[in-house]
């Protein structure tokens, strides 16, 4: 492990993972100067039926529900005592900050005038509508996990007092970023509850918010046991004892917990199918790709998982954690894209324009940079000297 | 932490009374309250019947709205071949369906519901249902993030996509500018078969209903517009189904502020529950680490006075041992020195007697 001495390690080694990451982050500033200076058209497949792409598919809808490693790790740790996970919870929350920052950021792509993204907030607000809930909480919980990631970066810069305040509000930080995301994570679910007559019946349901919710816990679960495999593989010189001591744990614990909240999530998908009796749709096109989605990325995964703790197999639940982060962008694409708009002759459908996944793949990119240089300075796989024994 | 505590609470509270204030104002959420409209609000009659597919009353919205010329003229009827939808400059169409071998002609424009999917679905409030029926967008606060367009059932609001910095949404506005004159909405005066017509909504409803009274052969049992999605102000009779001619017939009856009041309720009511339920969490966990920690306590405290008493007892049977042994040991030695004592006593006796003995010899 390295002492965290040095202040700033900018080290632009010609590898070929940073080559890609430089190219495509090229490739996304020159679209940026297209998409402010030509509109969307320039740059998306958007049109008057499909106002909505991959920027709300995968950027706000997967971007959000795979950030949820923040709260349901902190919850874990703080709220329901499992303090063997604490080495867990800095690594979770910085990714849950990144991925909302990004998501706000990939949203400034996406509307007509992101000046005004606070207008809803600050200017006029309406209150009726489930998007100001989104934008509302995914405001407030931005502060909150700004305000969660504090303690990290005042150690590094040397702030201990500060440093020492922020740590006295943690419970009550927690607490409220459960709350807000309980709100926004199945509020996100719930924007589609105003559209029966466009969103295919098998993914619409009074439930999406609950599935939504439900969804986001093994979602983050399983985003964080994947992050950590990947950490480990690319970050294992900052871990310290105690992170390495505990990952295993941490994968175990959260693989079971995750493999019990899918079997309760699939248990609800089939209530809502028999509550609308939508059963007959099962035997379409629409109802296969329903059945693969739901046997292939919930079922399947869930029992691999159980496996997976039975046997005490890391690599196996690893591999899981990344089947199952599928089936969540799998979920969403399909409720924001393929099963959105299913009456529309095929003509009229939205397909994404390579330079929409290529500003997608840019945004990814900028957390990718953002994480490695964050975790290479500051204490977050392991615990800064001065603070050992402190929680 | 206590005072934060506080502090929390009260803005807690702040937000909280504001929301209940905000939400009195504007929707009835619960209960069997019913909206039925604004009073004599107006709308407009659409029969489809008496359509001829002329294009006139694009024409004239496209001039009233003062929007950019189309590439094909107004009078180049070609254009009906293909199903068309409205557009960034285009407020309403006319699209023409073939059925049983005669061609039917439908407008199409924002219908101006009475429960507005748009108005509901905008978080800042951009859109408004005006007493009079029209509902309005205000580009002043548009943020362009085109959730309306996603909501509304009628795919009908459209986004200036070409725009880099000032893009808008766009829709019929029933002419709000020109009725506030006291003139016709524009496809409305100009319609040269009165297959439109401008008036109360309730006296609307009437005259489709008497027309379909009337010629029951000629329409359908059915004002498209009545009750659908809540009901909209513009208002349909037809002689064909409505579902063959692009109208949708599976939107339902519910208004979309009803399709989303269910979650937008269980907000304030998580808001409220859950710091309880996770507090209650937090605390039980809590109480749980500080119980198995004094009983960790207490049993090794117990542990100890079991091990202490035991010790007690040994060196209390040690002592007693101890001072038996003692007490055998010096009675031993009493025992012995007793009987050294007599062994001595006997031997000086004897000597004595001996000695007395050689005394006696040697006196002789």
């Amino acid at each position: 492990m390295e002492q965290p001495t040095s202040r700033i390690s900018l080290k632009p080694a010609m590898t070929p993972f940073n080559i890609i990451l430089g190219i495509i982050l090229t490739i996304g500033f020159v679209l940026t100067i297209i998409r402010f200076t030509s509109g969307l058209s320039a740059v998306t497949n958007l049109d008057d039926n499909n106002p909505w792409g991959i920027w709300i598919g995968f950027d706000l809808l997967c971007g959000v529900a795979l950030a949820a490693g923040g709260y349901t790790t902190s919850a874990a740790c703080y709220l329901f005592g499992l303090k063997r996970y604490h080495s867990a919870v800095r690594p979770a929350i910085l990714t849950a900050f990144l991925g909302y920052a990004l998501v706000v950021l990939a949203l400034h792509y996406d509307v007509g005038r992101p000046w005004r993204l606070p207008y809803p907030i600050f200017w006029q607000q309406g209150t009726t509508s489930l998007l100001f809930e989104v934008g509302l909480c995914v405001f407030l919980y931005l502060t909150v996990l700004l305000i969660e990631f504090t303690p990290a970066a005042f150690e590094w810069l040397g702030f201990s007092k500060l440093r020492d305040i922020i740590v006295k509000l943690t419970i009550m930080l927690t607490i409220f970023g459960v709350v807000l995301s309980t709100l926004h994570q199945s509020s996100l679910g719930a924007l589609y509850t105003i559209v029966p007559s466009k969103l295919h019946p098998l993914w619409y349901s009074g439930y999406l918010p609950v599935y939504f919710f439900v969804s986001s816990i093994f979602a983050g679960l399983s985003m964080v046991i994947f992050e950590g495999s990947l950490a480990h593989k690319f970050l294992h010189h900052k871990m310290d004892e105690t992170h390495l001591k505990e990952s295993k744990g941490v994968v175990l614990g959260f693989g079971k917990a995750a493999s019990f909240i899918m079997a309760g999530y699939l248990s609800i998908k089939v209530i809502g199918l028999a509550i609308d009796n939508n059963w007959h749709y099962l035997f379409t096109g629409y109802g296969a790709w329903y059945l693969f989605e739901l046997i292939g990325f919930v079922a399947l995964p869930s029992f691999v998982y159980a496996i997976g703790v039975r046997e005490k197999n890391i690599r196996l639940i690893q591999w899981t954690a990344a089947w199952t982060v599928l089936g969540i962008v799998l979920n969403r694409f399909n409720i924001s894209l393929i099963a959105f708009n299913w009456q529309l002759p095929s003509s009229q459908r939205y397909f994404p324009c390579w330079m929409e996944i290529c500003v997608s793949l840019f945004i990814v990119a900028i957390g990718i940079v953002v994480y490695r240089f964050i975790t290479s300075n500051m204490p977050i796989l392991y615990e800064h000297p001065n603070y050992r024994n402190d929680h | 932490m206590g005072i934060s505590r506080r502090k929390f609470l009260g803005w807690f509270g702040g937000g909280l009374s504001a929301t209940a204030v905000s939400t009195a104002n504007n929707v009835i959420a619960g209960s069997n309250h019913h909206f039925k409209g604004h009073p004599d609000t107006m709308g407009i009659l659409h029969d489809i019947n008496r359509c001829i597919g002329c294009r006139k009353c694009e024409e004239a919205c496209n001039k009233v709205n003062e929007l950019p010329k189309p590439e094909k003229p107004f009078d180049d009827l070609s254009v009906l071949d293909q199903k068309r939808r409205t557009h960034a400059d285009v407020y309403t169409v006319v699209n023409q369906f073939k059925v049983d071998n005669k061609n039917v002609y439908v407008k199409k424009q924002c219908n101006h519901c009475m429960e507005p999917a748009c108005a509901s679905a905008c978080f800042v409030k951009a859109f408004k249902k005006m007493p009079n029926g029209s509902v309005l967008y205000d580009e002043s606060v548009c943020v362009g993030c085109r959730y309306c367009m996603i909501a509304c059932p009628f795919n009908i609001p459209a986004y200036d996509y070409d725009s880099a910095l000032s893009p808008k949404v766009t829709k019929c506005t029933l002419c709000y500018p020109r009725v506030k004159e006291g003139l016709l909405p524009g496809c409305v005066e100009i319609c040269p078969k009165e297959a439109l017509i401008y008036g109360k909504r309730n006296e609307l409803i009437k005259i489709a209903r008497q027309r379909i009274n009337k010629h029951p052969n000629q329409y359908i049992d059915h004002i498209y517009g009545e009750h659908e999605m809540g009901g909209t102000s513009w208002l349909y009779i037809s002689g064909i189904p409505f579902s063959e001619i692009g109208m949708r017939e599976d939107l339902g009856l519910k208004s979309a502020p009803e399709l989303t009041s269910g979650p937008l309720s269980a907000v304030p009511i998580v808001v409220g529950l859950w710091p309880v339920l996770l507090t209650g969490i937090y605390a039980i966990s809590k109480r749980k680490d500080k119980v198995a920690e004094e009983e960790k306590q207490e049993a090794v405290e117990a542990t100890q006075k079991d091990a202490d008493e035991k010790l007690q007892k040994e060196i209390a049977k040690l002592k007693q041992q101890a001072s038996k042994e003692k007490e055998t040991a010096v009675k031993r030695e009493v025992e012995k020195a007793l009987e050294q004592a007599a062994k001595e006593a006997k031997q000086k006796s004897e000597e004595k007697a001996a000695d007395a003995a050689s005394e006696k010899k040697e006196d002789e």
